[in-house]
């Protein structure tokens, strides 16, 4: 028998990475957080544990804090530079955009180490925890608040700028009225891009907070390694993917295909 | 007696070192219909956002109702625009686009407080205000019911009219329109042209307008301005401009005409394509001219009862008429008739004394500040030539060293010497081999003068070359110049070191 190949079969390759890799792994999670530890019986108590424990609790609350705090610096840090690149006519400014974004290409224990050699130096390190936590957060995820605001920006049509204040638009009204709405696919991308990593990289808050920070992400790799509780890591980072679900849906990050939608309709 | 509203009192605008509007004077009256005509790059765009106030002036003054605006920010300024691809608001409705300027708007009222003293306040429209306005703006452009439509479904024709609707709405002194109509189909832009010139009858506000087509300007305006690089060639009535085009640039961007050279040989008498013919316009004799003949302007009759003989080379319908190319020993005309006559027909031309439009020719040679070299060759006009210099003074001659040497036997060093240079336009040798000739350019400009072509071509620094030639170039491309040493006629402007 012949072999035909068809365009079809190209996704036999990515169907199986996909079940393998994401799919698999998933179903082991939810497999875990719903079962008892000794007797593999299916049990709630899991989510019980996690949602009763004070500490716990505190932990994830502490993330959503930490997270928010990076988010909100990284978006006032974030936007003037994005703005003020997007709108100059230099002509090297790609060569600064790229500055900006250099570091993502340095591997990240390096540069949070020499954060943490910087803060000692200060004398920082060891009497600020929390501080030194979101400061290395905000330094560790801004380019990816700059890449996407910056994208927006700089597609933006420079003719509605030149309407808004034909109409009447002074510069600041021009701003909020035009460039803020026109700019918040960006923002979301870059809210979404920020928020959630920053709820779980421990490594950050493990190397600049001492040990005294802990996030959710610190208490999953505990479940993991020392506690080797299972179940209960599976039911924290179920819980965890459930609220990164949840700020999707609030900021609108599945509204792609809308505007997928909204685009096609222009053909 | 009608009311300056715009006056432009010597504006240049440059950007880096080109100068894209040059030294602009113009007034627009008030209630006027005035349009902006010419080719891409002529200014006409950069003009119009000077009025608007996206664009200051480099230099010159701006005038509005009398006041100088010059260097007022564009929402400060009672105008608004219609944009060339309307930069209508993506994320606002077709309602907000257009309630857009009425929120920003603050009325003068004058109000009477307790103690009966009258105060001046200045307050936002009323929700209601805006709306009914809104509404009928809508109403206007003949979109009524489109308020809560999503700008992106819209047609183009649709998103035009919001355009117009979002300009008009907030009762505008001025209605800025930079070529409004350029992105709809041919009969969307007829209907429109109309419905533009109603709604300027009925707004009675001043309409700005600018286009490169010719024909949408003259059946719109009450008065063109015609403009070529940056400069205005000539404002007129739309009558005005076809009929009498002061310039051959003119002449040949507003509808189809003959251009062809001629001399005056007396009182309104000029020669041209071998005949002396009558005319209307007062030149100087012996005159080098340039005459215009409209294509429906030359009467058809038989062999030898015309001014000319020639014989049709061409036919072709065009609908309306007939349009029919004529060779007249070496000149050859357009003519549009309704009768037609066939191809190989020798025929009589006659053209009456009123229809030969005569202007100064604009070029009658060409002149470039140069210096001479250590080789004595000449730069000027962006290249360099090999030249007589001996003409500089009469039976001199080189020697060896390369030193001038005059008649009684000076010896000069010309190195340096600035010089002043003429060449004749016939002079000019446009060649397509760049890399062997004397200077490199762009040609900018090719109007076909009955028997030849004048091609301008345009240096990288602005040098302008105007040569009279028999062969046709393409408008755009690089080519070579080349002059020979004999055409350089070369004049010394301070005294050369001895």
């Amino acid at each position: 028998m012949k072999f035909h190949f068809s365009r079809k079969q190209l996704i036999i390759p990515y169907g199986l990475f996909l079940a393998l890799f994401v799919v698999l792994p998933l179903l082991f999670i939810v497999y875990y957080a719903f079962t008892d530890g000794s007797t593999g019986a299916f049990t709630l108590s899991n989510f019980g544990k996690f949602l009763t424990s004070g500490t716990s609790l505190s932990t994830l609350l502490l993330s959503v804090g930490v997270a928010i705090l990076t988010t909100l610096f990284c978006l006032l840090i974030a936007y003037p530079i994005a703005y003020v690149l997007a709108r100059s006519k230099m002509k090297k400014k790609t060569v600064l955009l790229m500055l900006f974004v250099l570091p993502m290409w340095i591997n990240f224990v390096l540069r949070i180490n020499a954060l943490r050699e910087f803060l000692d130096l200060i004398g920082l390190l060891g009497n600020a925890n929390l501080f030194n936590t979101v400061l290395g957060m905000i330094y560790d995820f801004l380019p990816f608040m700059i890449l996407p605001l910056y994208t927006t920006l700089i597609k933006m049509d420079k003719n509605l700028l030149e309407a808004s204040s034909d109409l009447g638009g002074n510069a600041f009204t021009t701003f909020i009225k035009v460039t803020l709405p026109m700019s918040m696919q960006g923002i979301i991308s870059g809210i979404t891009m920020v928020f959630m990593p920053t709820m779980t990289n421990y490594v950050i808050s493990d190397t600049l907070g001492l040990g005294h920070v802990t996030i959710i992400g610190k208490l999953i790799e505990d479940c993991f390694g020392a506690r080797a509780d299972w179940n209960l890591g599976s039911a924290i980072a179920l819980i965890l993917l459930v609220i990164i679900f949840a700020t999707m849906v609030f900021t609108g990050g599945f509204k792609d295909d809308e505007a997928g939608a909204r685009g096609a309709g222009l053909w | 007696m009608s009311e300056k509203i715009i006056q432009f009192i010597g504006v240049s605008k440059a950007y880096d070192k080109t100068l894209a509007v040059e030294d602009v004077n113009f007034y627009v009256n008030k209630g006027e219909f005035i349009t902006f005509l010419g080719p891409s790059g002529c200014g006409k765009t950069t003009t119009l956002r000077m009025i608007a106030g996206f664009e200051m002036p480099t230099s010159g003054q701006i005038l509005l109702d009398g006041k100088d605006i010059t260097n007022v920010p564009p929402h400060k300024r009672p105008i608004n625009t219609v944009f060339q691809r309307y930069a209508l608001f993506p994320h606002l409705s077709v309602y907000d686009n257009i309630a857009f300027g009425l929120k920003l708007k603050k009325i003068k009222v004058v109000l009477e407080n307790k103690n009966g003293e009258r105060i001046e306040k200045y307050e936002k429209l009323t929700r209601g205000e805006i709306k009914e306005k809104v509404t009928n703006a809508l109403k206007i452009v003949d979109l009524e019911g489109f308020e809560d439509r999503n700008i992106t479904t819209l047609s183009g024709g649709q998103q035009q009219r919001i355009a117009i609707a979002r300009a008009i709405v907030n009762e505008p002194e001025i209605l800025l329109l930079d070529e409004p109509l350029g992105a709809l189909d041919l009969k969307m832009r007829k209907e429109m042209q109309l419905e533009l010139k109603e709604m300027h009858r009925k707004l009675g506000i001043t309409f700005i307008y600018v286009t490169h087509d010719q024909e949408e300007a003259l059946t719109m305006s009450d008065t063109v301005i015609v403009m070529k690089d940056g400069m205005i060639q000539q404002i007129g009535t739309p009558m005005d401009i076809y009929n009498e085009p002061k310039n051959v640039f003119v002449a040949d961007f507003i509808g189809e005409s003959n251009i062809l050279s001629g001399v005056m040989t007396d009182k309104f008498k000029v020669k041209f394509a071998g005949h002396v013919f009558d005319c209307v316009d007062d030149f100087a004799k012996n005159e080098y001219v340039d005459v215009v003949v409209r294509p429906e302007d030359i009467d058809m009759v038989e062999k030898d009862q015309g001014d000319v003989n020639g014989k049709v080379i061409s036919s072709i319908f065009k609908g309306i008429h007939y349009e029919m190319t004529v060779i007249a020993g070496k000149n050859e005309f357009v003519i549009q008739n309704t009768d037609e006559r066939k191809v190989g027909e020798t025929i009589g031309l006659k053209i009456g004394p009123e229809d030969i439009h005569i202007m100064a020719k604009e070029f009658t040679i060409n002149r470039y500040d140069g210096y001479i070299t250590k080789k004595n060759t000449v730069v000027f006009g962006d290249g360099e030539y090999e030249a007589d210099v001996t003409q500089l003074y009469p039976n001199s001659h080189i020697d060896e060293e390369g030193y001038l040497i005059t008649d009684d036997g000076k010896q000069i060093d010309l190195t340096d010497a600035d010089v002043s240079v003429e060449v004749g336009l016939k002079c000019i040798d446009i060649d397509d081999n760049v890399e062997e000739a004397n200077a490199v350019g762009k040609i900018i400009s090719i109007i076909y003068k009955g028997d030849h072509y004048q091609i301008i071509v345009r240096t990288e620094n602005e040098e302008d070359y105007v040569a009279d030639t028999e062969y046709l170039w393409n408008e755009n491309d690089m080519v070579g110049i080349k002059i020979a040493a004999k055409d350089i006629k070369l004049s010394l402007k301070t005294e050369a070191q001895k």
